[in-house]
Order: C-alpha cells, then sequence, then structure tokens
C-alpha cells in the first residue's frame, strides 16, 4: 500500500514508511511532515525505509534525529529495510549525533568587559606603535653610518610613486580649493567694498593652512593605505619574514625608503599645492571681485611674508613621518586574512588624518604662542 | 542509487591555448558514476588548466564538456547554477572564507542554496564538521586558527555540506606531513563509500595515486596519454609516464601498493 505522502503511518503495523527522495531540497518539506504526523503513546515502532528511492546525508541526519527524539519520548525504535547505502549513511549519523553535535556557545562580554577590552587594545596598539618607531628610528641611525646601505633604487620609487604620480590630482584639487575659498570671502569682501583684501586672505589661508592640509589628506588616502595594503600583503605572503631570515631588515628595505621618500615628496607636493591653490584663487578674484592678474600679483609679495609659506611648509615633514609611520606600522600589523588588509588599511587613513589635524592644532597653537 | 546517467564527466577534443603554446590539444576522458579519478601530469601539462575548465572557471579553446550531461562550455547561468550545486570544490590552498569562522564556512552553501532555517543549517554543518574528522570546538575558529590539516578537512566539510553527486580535489595532500595525509587519504575513501561520492582528484602524492583512486588519466604532451589503473599505469611504455613514476619515490610507493595485492 502507498500513498503520496513521503511519511506515512501504518497504524496496524505500528509502521512509519517513509517513500520517496529523502534528499536537501525536500528537506524542509519533510521536517513540516515530522511534526504534524500523529503516532500513539509510547511502544514499539517500526520506520520504513523499502520506498525510499534516493537518500543523503541530510535524510539520514533527519531520520536519525527523529529516531533520537522517539527514544527519547519512551518508544522503541526499529529501522526496517533500509537499502545498504542509506544504512552506512545512518550508521555514520547515528555515530555522530551520539558526539556533542552543537557548536561550542560563544560567551557574550558584558558592556564593562568590552570597554575594558577596548582601552587595552587601543593602550597595546599604542604601546607597538611607539615600540615600532624605537625600531625604525634605531634602524635609521644605523643605516645612515652606512651609506651603501642606502636604498636609492627603492627610495626614487617611493619618491616616483608618492610625489610625481601625484601631482595632477593634487593641482586639481588645489586649484578647486583656491576657487572656493575666493568665492566664499568674495562674497562678504564684496559687501565692504574690500575686493583687494582677497589677496591677503588667499594667501594666508591657502599657503599657511589649506595647501599643507589638503595635500597631506590626499596624500593620507592616496598613499598611506597604499603603503598598509602593500605591506600586510608580503606580510600574508610571508615575504616579510624571507627578507628577515636572508638578513635584510624589512625596516632597510621597505620602511626607512618610504618614511624617507613621503619626507621628501610631501613639502614638494605642498609647494605644487601652494601654486595651485593661489592660481585658482586668482582666477576666483579676477572673474568675480574684478581683481586683475597684475593687482593680485602685485600685492602679493607685499602682504604675503615669505615666513608665511615657510611656516606652512615646515609642517609638512611631520605630516609626512606620521602618514608614513602609521601607513608602514598599520602594514605590519595585518595578521593571518585578507580582511584584516582591509580593517588596518581603513585604519591607517582614518589614524592618519586624525594625527595630521591634531599636529595642525599643536603647530597652530605652538605658532601663536610663539608670536609668528 | 542507480541511474541510467552513468558518465559523469564527458571531456571531447578538449584544446586550450595559454600564454603562446597549445596546453591541451585534444583532451578525451570520461568520468562515470562513483569512480575516483586521478589526474596527473608533469608541471605545466595543464592539470589545473583542465580543473578551472571543468569548473567553468576558463573557458577552453575548442571542444566540449558535459557535465551531468550538460554542456558546459555554453551553458546559461541557470543550467551552470543547478551543475554547481551538484559538485563541490576543495581548492589547493583551501580558499576557506578567512572573515568566518569554520562553521559559518562551512553553512554558506546551505545558507545560500537551501530555506532551512537556522538551527538546522547549524546541525547539518555541524555534522558535515564532524564527518571531516573534526572536533566540534573548532567550529567557531577562524580559518587563520586552524592548522593545515584541519584547515584542509574544513574545506572539504564545506565541499560536501550540500551532498554533491562529484567532489573535485585539488592537491588534497600538498603541505600535509605524510601521517595526516595518510588521515586524509582515508578520509577521502571513507566519504566517498559513504556518501557515493563520484572524486576527480588531481594530485602528486603516489600514495593517495596508490590507496585512493580507481583510475588515473596522465596528462602529457597536450592528451590524455593514458587512463588506467595505476597498477596497469606504471606499466605503460611511454617515456613520460615512466620517468614519472620510476623515479626512486615512485618505486617506493609502487612496492608497498603492489605487494599488498
Amino acid at each position: 500500500m502507498t500513498t503520496a505522502e513521503p511519511i506515512h503511518y501504518q497504524a496496524d503495523a505500528r509502521k512509519v514508511v517513509c517513500q520517496g527522495d529523502w534528499d536537501l531540497s525536500h528537506l524542509p518539506q519533510l521536517q513540516l511532515l515530522l511534526t504534524k504526523i500523529a503516532l500513539p503513546r509510547g511502544g514499539e515502532i517500526t520506520i520504513d525505509g523499502h520506498a525510499v528511492t534516493k537518500m543523503d546525508s541530510s535524510g539520514a541526519w533527519l531520520i536519525g534525529e527523529w529516531q533520537n527524539n522517539l527514544k527519547k519520548q519512551g518508544y522503541v525504535v526499529h529501522l526496517q529495510q533500509f537499502s545498504e547505502q542509506a544504512q552506512i549513511l545512518l550508521n555514520i549519523i547515528q555515530k555522530n549525533l551520539g558526539e556533542n553535535i552543537s557548536p561550542p556557545p560563544l560567551k557574550p562580554l558584558g558592556w564593562l568587559a568590552i570597554v575594558g577590552q577596548y582601552s587595552v587594545f587601543q593602550l597595546q596598539e599604542f604601546q607597538e606603535y611607539l615600540a615600532f618607531i624605537g625600531r625604525l628610528s634605531f634602524e635609521a641611525l644605523r643605516v645612515i653610518g652606512h651609506p651603501h646601505q642606502w636604498r636609492c633604487k627603492a627610495l626614487a620609487t617611493v619618491i616616483y610613486r608618492t610625489g610625481f604620480q601625484g601631482l595632477p590630482i593634487i593641482a586639481v584639487l588645489s586649484f578647486l580649493i583656491g576657487v572656493v575659498l575666493a568665492y566664499q570671502m568674495g562674497i562678504q569682501l564684496k559687501n565692504y567694498g574690500a575686493n583687494i583684501f582677497i589677496v591677503d586672505l588667499i594667501g594666508l589661508s591657502v599657503l599657511r593652512e589649506f595647501g599643507p592640509l589638503i595635500t597631506a589628506i590626499m596624500v593620507a588616502g592616496r598613499t598611506g593605505s597604499a603603503f598598509t595594503a602593500q605591506l600586510g600583503m608580503m606580510n600574508l605572503n610571508q615575504e616579510i619574514d624571507a627578507l628577515d631570515t636572508m638578513g635584510v631588515t624589512p625596516a632597510e628595505l621597505l620602511l626607512l625608503p618610504r618614511m624617507a621618500g613621503l619626507f621628501i615628496a610631501l613639502p614638494l607636493l605642498a609647494m605644487w599645492s601652494d601654486i595651485f591653490g593661489v592660481i585658482g584663487g586668482m582666477v576666483m578674484s579676477n572673474n568675480m571681485l574684478g581683481i586683475t592678474w597684475y593687482d593680485f600679483l602685485e600685492r602679493f609679495p607685499r602682504v604675503i611674508p615669505l615666513k608665511t609659506l615657510l611656516l606652512g611648509l615646515g609642517k609638512t615633514p611631520v605630516f609626512a613621518l606620521i602618514i608614513a609611520s602609521v601607513g608602514c606600522f598599520q602594514g605590519m600589523r595585518v595578521k593571518n586574512s585578507a580582511e584584516s588588509v582591509g580593517l588596518n588599511t581603513t585604519k591607517s587613513v582614518v589614524l592618519s588624518i586624525f594625527f595630521i589635524i591634531v599636529a595642525d592644532a599643536l603647530f597652530s597653537i605652538i605658532f601663536s604662542k610663539l608670536k609668528l | 542509487m542507480n541511474r541510467s546517467d552513468d558518465v559523469i564527466i564527458e571531456i571531447k577534443k578538449l584544446k586550450t591555448y595559454l600564454g603562446g603554446t597549445w596546453v591541451h590539444k585534444g583532451i578525451n576522458l570520461t568520468v562515470k558514476r562513483g569512480e575516483v579519478l586521478g589526474i596527473v601530469g608533469g608541471s605545466g601539462s595543464g592539470k589545473t588548466t583542465l580543473m578551472r575548465q571543468l569548473l567553468g572557471l576558463a573557458k577552453p579553446a575548442a571542444g566540449s564538456i558535459r557535465i551531468f550531461g550538460q554542456e558546459l562550455t555554453s551553458a546559461s547561468s541557470d543550467t551552470l547554477l543547478a551543475i554547481q550545486k551538484r559538485w563541490g570544490v576543495l581548492f589547493q590552498q583551501n580558499a576557506l572564507f578567512s572573515s568566518l569562522t569554520m562553521l559559518e564556512n562551512v553553512s554558506f552553501p546551505l545558507q545560500e542554496h537551501t530555506q532551512l532555517n537556522h538551527e538546522t543549517i547549524v546541525e547539518l554543518a555541524m555534522l558535515k564538521i564532524l564527518m571531516a574528522g573534526l572536533p566540534s570546538d573548532s567550529a567557531i575558529k577562524y580559518p587563520a586558527e586552524l592548522s593545515g590539516g584541519m584547515q584542509k578537512r574544513a574545506g572539504i566539510a564545506r565541499a560536501i555540506v550540500l551532498d554533491p553527486e562529484l567532489i573535485f580535489l585539488d592537491e588534497p595532500t600538498a603541505g600535509l606531513d605524510p601521517n595526516t595525509a595518510s588521515g586524509f587519504d582515508d578520509l577521502i575513501l571513507n566519504l566517498q563509500r559513504t556518501m557515493g561520492l563520484t572524486i576527480v582528484v588531481i594530485t602528486h602524492d603516489l600514495d593517495t595515486l596508490w590507496k585512493v583512486t580507481n583510475r588515473v588519466a596522465f596528462l602529457g604532451e597536450g592528451i590524455v596519454l593514458c587512463a588506467d589503473k595505476m597498477s596497469n599505469l606504471i606499466k605503460n611504455k611511454h617515456p613520460l609516464i615512466q620517468e614519472f613514476f620510476n623515479g626512486p619515490r615512485g618505486r617506493i610507493a609502487a612496492s608497498g601498493y603492489l605487494s599488498d595485492e
């Protein structure tokens, strides 16, 4: 006697007949049927599998689970007429079900523990950063004494990639910043008829703040992230370990050229940015405020002392060290997985920009105390 | 389990042009249901390329690949998906997702391709983890925290989680110590028997070839030079085959298994 139902209870023989495909694609349907099936209380139950056309491990799992459940409820369960293949599967499953099949539970931490863990982690990272800087300085002192160990080619590559290849984007951005500044300030100045003072404002703001800051932020996004991702992948590939075992310290070949390269390139880029920022301001002054090129260029050197340019550019080597050291540090901290490359790259950019702005604020305070 | 479609993979006149040379010049090969087929060949003989083509990751220049009776080279994305649900793959580097725990890795195909509830998925995945011989407390670890052998086992657990009919193994024992490798061979055999799998295995491991495979296809000169049982294959007179199996290591491995027979 057969019916269309994959699970069918024959009350007279106290027998459950299973039929059809017991596989993964039918599993949801079978699970539902199992919850609905009505059995008499207690006693012996036979599960008959002669009509099962296909059984895979998920089907066998379902029968195993069901069998165990019935046993817990006090039934005596027999399996009958399963194919040889299904029998092997059922045995394997039953053996594994005997073991602890649930994954070990994850203990969620309380909020206090999370705060603590986070703080300790941050402090540890900061301490490691200091240690990294220390090691790097030590290496730098060692290498400086031995000019034949200077990696001039690596240095040139870094300057080329971070500096030269960044010229177009820095130029465009700085020009636009100059335009925006001149436009916003020009509207205000026009109200007072003080158009000509746009020269002072553009000169001061671009040379002292915007040029260096915009450049540093751009470079942190462009170059700091590249440092981290590249060193991180090298770390994952054990290339750094390989270097170490060959008696070439990673600091000498990889880190110091990056630090030195950016140290040289960033001030140059900032100078480049200053030029385009001022040009942007000049174009806008010409268009909106009617200040001719001649007027602008004639007034510029009179009101903007050289000091302004130097103070602005003077900050950039510090920015360069921040970007390169954070980028390299995060790259060297990449561990184990592709995910950590992404995580550390994000961190590298966020932290560099954060520290650049903190450093810039400190410079402002120091300069004003020194009345510069 | 008796089905009429007994040929699972059928490769006909497959040609591949790579980097300026013809890597495959006309490969013909069939894999039958329930069989464990080994694919061997020297470096650069195109084993990995062949596997990528079988998996639909690369397209051959000419020829046909039929898997489960469906032409793979011109399959629509729906057909391909249907085929993909019926096979499992263990990559050489395991290719476990590093941002997921082992349990999440193994349950990933279930989550993508079935409508089961969460508890069932976890239990089925745990079952496969146990069947692959891994302890249950390793399930919440990330791949990076597992040893090489355990990563391989996790890879296998993920490959069999959808109860596939066919699994591909790329260098399953590479980088494992002899003891672990031997355990892994046993695992493959065991799974093959219990789940009725068809297995295509690419390997250089002579012990695996002797112990696990029913038939071995030797790739060389762009074609399948010979596809036969190991004991017959090593008697083949082709110089490439002789060179491959008659090195000192080949003879030691062979002596151990031939005396058993």
